[in-house]
């Protein structure tokens, strides 16, 4: 690690701490909430008989508190970093960028309240109902201007490619979100959806799969571009193949929705279109990849001693391995087995545990010394700790739900010589039991090296300014 | 022209725009500056080492740009 001479530029790092420190409590929340509803499907009694403590209330406050609380505070900070250090200037708008701050908390906030009292849209990863979707139109509108200003008024004569995933994230979350959360309002906290049918099920899922490959790929493959080479103190492996992942990813994502939808109402040739562009989409994915693994060639051995690299690479991997697995899960006679399974519940989460949370902790664990004057973390043991928590609870997790997942569609299409079923549900429910017990463990264990991430930042944060000194390599 | 051919050219015409950007990203002319893009994001802070002299990051190529 290298300490910074960042006293040229009067960056406004304010904001970013802000976003950083938020990013892990919202970790903690998220991943907590997680566990607990992981428990409930293993223990029921643990809603405890209260309306705002079921599974069904809980749920979508899980994926909104890691999606939008932690995943987006976590690209709020890093794209408020990069987009300072690449452009050599102080982020435009002053108070603007304060403002998206504490707009973006009140919409957690705001979230944290409404989900449990059982206020929602219905619709999956935009439940927060109108007044919440206005807010969270006022913040977004305000992030785009602070971070397309700074790239205006940038004093490099570039825009490093790092902030052309972070522009298109934007960008197209915005487009998502106005287009899929139309409305008509009836009363303070409840709307109508202006879709309906089977326009209703294309738009959701135009939304809910773009916000996979903007939100939670796109915004993070600019985080990877800026703290892997950053990390590993070499230039990314190749500049023009990260030129062409971009403009391959960005324009074959928005048509990938219609993989969520297969064997339903939905016109078969669009069903097959969004099979054929989800498999395309592997191409661009691993392209990306490769480049982001490959920046450490030559450097190998760095991974042996950083175990912030590590995280980053790690995190790599699984987005291959979950790129390769969703164009996968995306072919119709596949997803005939695994729709509706928990191996879809595994998918999602080799992505966000694997990829998201992973890249975003490597990011934090680098970024947290540089905003807090200090050469290096508080304790680097604690980093590689987390490290192995957080990779045994994933694999716990992903392999619990993969078995579980494929033997639930096996058991569901079987059927009997007279052509009834040979299955019951309740009896490839019971047999799910064992795997929702290993996931509840993986997921104590993210929860777990959460926590630790928070201690050791805190005492980052609380420690002398400069005390902590970059360790030389070895 | 009905709207199917329509959409058909503009499929056509989405994919040479997407040829053009391979091309224009894989030509040997930008590859100096885009080695420099590459290197500008470590470029901008300066590494002591155990004496506590200043030394530059060594500037070493892009790997395999070729």
């Amino acid at each position: 690690m290298t300490q910074s001479n960042t006293s040229a530029v009067d960056y406004n790092f304010n904001v970013v701490r802000q976003f950083t420190v938020m990013t892990v409590i919202w970790g903690i929340v998220g991943t907590l909430v997680g566990v607990l509803i992981a428990a409930q499907l293993i223990w029921p009694a643990l809603n405890f008989d209260t309306p705002w403590l079921t599974y069904s209330r809980l749920r979508p406050l899980h994926t909104n508190a890691v999606i939008f609380a932690f995943g987006t505070s976590a690209l709020f900070a890093t794209s408020y970093y990069v987009v300072q250090r690449t452009c050599q200037t102080r982020l435009f708008g002053g108070k603007l960028a304060s403002f998206t701050f504490w707009g973006w908390q009140a919409v957690i906030l705001a979230a944290a309240i409404s989900l449990p009292l059982g206020y929602t849209t219905s619709k999956e990863y935009a439940e927060l109902e109108w007044p919440i979707d206005l807010l969270i139109t006022v913040v977004w509108v305000s992030y785009a201007i602070v971070f397309f200003g700074t790239l205006i008024k940038r004093k490099t004569s570039h825009i490093y490619v790092a902030n052309w995933f972070f522009g298109g994230f934007i960008i197209t979350v915005a487009v998502l979100h106005l287009g899929n959360s139309m409305a008509i309002p009836v009363s303070a906290m409840k709307s109508y959806s202006i879709y309906s049918g089977a326009i209703d099920a294309m738009m959701q899922w135009w939304y809910g799969h773009n916000a996979v490959g903007f939100l939670l790929t796109a915004g993070f493959l600019g985080m990877m571009y800026y703290f892997v080479p950053k990390q590993a103190e070499r230039p990314v492996y190749s500049y023009r193949l990260s030129i062409v992942h971009f403009w391959a990813l960005v324009s074959l994502y928005i048509w990938a929705g219609p993989h969520h939808l297969h064997y339903t109402a939905l016109p078969d040739w669009a069903q097959s279109v969004g099979m054929v562009m989800s498999v395309v989409l592997f191409l661009p994915s691993w392209g990306g990849m490769i480049n982001g693994i490959m920046t450490l060639s030559g450097a190998w051995h760095k991974l042996r001693h950083d175990p912030i690299l590590r995280f980053l690479i790690v995190s790599l991997s699984f987005y291959g391995m979950s790129t390769f697995e969703g164009p996968m899960m995306a072919i119709k006679s596949v997803n005939a087995l695994s729709h509706y399974t928990d191996w879809t519940v595994g998918h999602v989460h080799s992505g966000a545990l694997g990829w998201v949370a992973m890249v975003s902790i490597g990011a934090l664990y680098h970024l947290i010394p540089v905003l807090f004057n200090q050469g290096r973390m508080y304790s680097i043991r604690l980093i590689n700790i987390h490290f192995w928590i957080h990779t045994t609870g994933i694999v716990l997790y992903i392999v619990a739900m993969w078995i579980s997942g494929v033997m639930q569609g096996l058991m569901w299409r079987a059927v009997n010589t007279d052509g009834t079923l040979t299955y019951s549900f309740v009896e490839s429910l019971t047999a799910s039991y064992p795997f929702y017990f290993i996931r509840f463990l993986g997921g104590v264990l993210v929860v777990a090296g959460f926590l630790l991430m928070a201690y050791n930042m805190f005492k980052t944060i609380g420690a002398k300014d400069g005390s902590l000194k970059a360790v030389e390599e070895a | 022209m009905d709207y199917g051919t329509l959409r058909g050219f503009f499929a056509l015409l989405i994919l040479a725009l997407f040829v053009v950007i391979v091309i224009w990203s894989f030509s040997k002319k930008r590859k100096a500056s885009f080695d420099e893009i590459a290197h500008s994001i470590l470029d901008d802070e300066q590494k002591q080492d155990s004496k506590g002299h200043l030394k530059t990051d060594s500037k070493q190529e892009t790997n395999n740009n070729v």
